[in-house]
């Protein structure tokens, strides 16, 4: 692969990037590797920034992907706090905010995604933060503890999380959201009214179907409040804004590669250019499940595409097809999902929310397109293997949790 | 620190010097040591950081929750002595301990 010797650049320094740069090691990769990043630390781990980190659960030093000692035993060059500028193509190289010009015999774009900002007047507040990185859970942090108030625009998963954590602090939280549901883009309508009550149970308060029209500010420059369409103010010390993010894939765009939703690529996380791998929240990609493309945002996604990239790089057969999956921690809840709701004409809830132990599949025809599992590990675990399968199963077997999961699948 | 032996599917034999509380995944993984996946990180969602634990140690790593339980039930190829390796915290207790990567977490 490497005839220049040039090896590998890398440019995006997150759970994807640095991955992926360990996983090349691993798989006796022996060229140089580049690891750019913009933020001034090391790789480390988004999940638990509005979980366990956020409740002081979990240090900085559990939050590194890798010791820092790590990369220089590695051989793997860290550039931190440098941000990639353009992609010479023919030439084979990556221009850097410092100036420097790196060489490269395969490119590996994992640039990620960006909270997308309110465009709406009081954006620019003080107190008025996202959450992507470390820099931005540390300010949510601070402003956590008892006697303040959280409002959380968009009703996602990192929204709720930091509500969740919010209370776990001691500090209110209200929840607004412009769909008529929360977790509306992401989750089904059973899951939408359990995390609500199961929320509303733990004092967060909820505004749904209220549109954002701007940030109320006082004289300190800090925020203090969300109008409202209706001219009601929603008072708050701090203001967290999830409404998505988009991804970062303007250096692939100015480079010609293909893209649209994301930068397009292949199950060997190729993209249109055959030396140039993207993977990770940035990626517009084949789900071979479901004969489709899609943009995935999750950490499994971001490790299947590095294990993707580093075996094509090495030249390792290409890792086994996964099912995407994610989780979500709030309060005690564990909730785990699996596959994409695609083409479904039936919904099954598999037992009763109201215990806090459920999951609802989601079919076509007899076959699992997606799982919602609830405190329901079972439930994850085997629907997501019989996505993969696509395995028919009985219909009336599966609404049943008398029958076990084992054998249902049976 | 409790030195622990990784012991990859190939027979490829690690022996690590591991903080006290980490888990037994977190020693291999910030030790990029094969064989052990572990994609949620240690939040018990994933099940792929997939041990078999050396018989002499099974009662000393304590006891699986009823989470970690259900998860492994539904793994590929668990055995009695299977655990999630991120379930696992060290200790000084635990200081010769010896796993067995899976073929595969995947």
């Amino acid at each position: 692969m490497s005839e220049t010797n040039a090896g590998v650049v890398i440019i995006g320094a997150g759970h994807a990037g640095g991955t992926a740069a360990a996983l090349l090691r691993q798989y006796g990769y022996a060229a140089p590797i580049i690891l750019v990043g913009e933020e001034p630390i090391a790789p480390y781990q988004r999940p638990p920034l509005s979980k366990a980190w956020l409740k002081g659960e979990a240090d900085a030093e559990s939050l590194a992907l890798k010791p820092v000692a790590f990369y220089a035993e590695a051989g793997i060059d860290l550039v931190l706090a440098v941000k990639a500028t353009a992609i010479d193509r023919v030439g084979h190289t990556v221009s850097l905010s410092d100036g420097r010009t790196l060489a490269y015999d395969a490119l590996i774009i994992a640039t990620g995604a960006t909270a997308r900002a309110l465009p709406i007047p009081g954006a620019d507040l003080k107190g008025v933060l996202s959450l992507r990185s470390a820099a931005d859970a540390e300010e949510l942090k601070a402003a956590l503890r008892p006697g303040k108030r959280l409002a959380v625009i968009g009703g996602g998963y990192i929204g709720l999380e930091a509500a969740a954590s919010a209370r776990a602090l001691g500090a209110e939280a209200v929840v607004i959201e412009k769909e008529p549901r929360i977790l509306a883009r992401v989750a089904c309508e059973v899951l939408s009214t359990f995390f609500t009550d199961y929320h509303r149970a733990r004092g967060v308060e909820f505004e749904v179907g209220a549109t954002v029209e701007a940030l109320e500010g006082g004289a300190s420059g800090r925020v203090t409040g969300v109008r409202l369409a209706e001219g009601r103010i929603v008072a708050c010390d701090t203001a967290l804004v999830g409404v998505g993010a988009p991804p970062n894939d303007q250096i692939a765009r100015a480079a010609g590669l293909a893209t649209g939703g994301g930068v397009v690529v292949d199950i060997h996380a190729r993209t249109s250019d055959p030396a140039i791998y993207a993977i990770g929240d940035v990626t517009h990609r084949p789900l071979p499940h479901y004969s489709r493309s899609f943009r995935l945002e999750s950490v499994a996604n971001a490790l299947e595409q590095a294990r993707q990239a580093a075996a094509a790089i090495t030249g390792r057969p290409p890792p086994v097809e996964e099912v995407t999956w994610n989780w979500s921690d709030q309060y005690d809840i564990k909730y785990q999902f699996a596959g994409v709701p695609f083409d479904v004409d039936e919904v099954i809830v598999r037992g009763d929310p109201a215990t806090g132990k459920f999951a609802v599949f989601h079919l076509t025809g007899d076959v699992i397109q997606a799982v919602e599992a609830v405190n329901a590990p079972a439930e994850f675990m085997m629907g997501r293997k019989l996505i993969g399968q696509r395995q028919p199963i009985s219909r009336s077997r599966l609404a049943d949790p008398a029958v076990s999961m084992k054998e249902v699948a049976a | 620190m409790p030195k622990i032996t990784y012991i990859e599917h190939s027979g490829a034999e690690h022996v690590l010097d591991v903080k006290n509380g980490l888990s037994v995944m977190e020693g291999a993984v910030k030790n990029n040591i094969p064989g052990i996946d572990a994609d949620c990180g240690g939040a018990c969602a994933c099940a792929t950081c997939h041990v078999y634990v050396d018989e002499a140690w099974t009662d000393k790593v304590g006891s699986k929750s009823a989470m970690e339980e259900s998860m492994l039930d539904f793994a590929e190829n668990v055995e009695p002595n299977s655990r999630l390796s991120c379930q696992i915290k060290v200790t000084d207790a635990l200081d010769g301990l010896v796993v067995r990567m899976p073929e595969s977490q995947h």
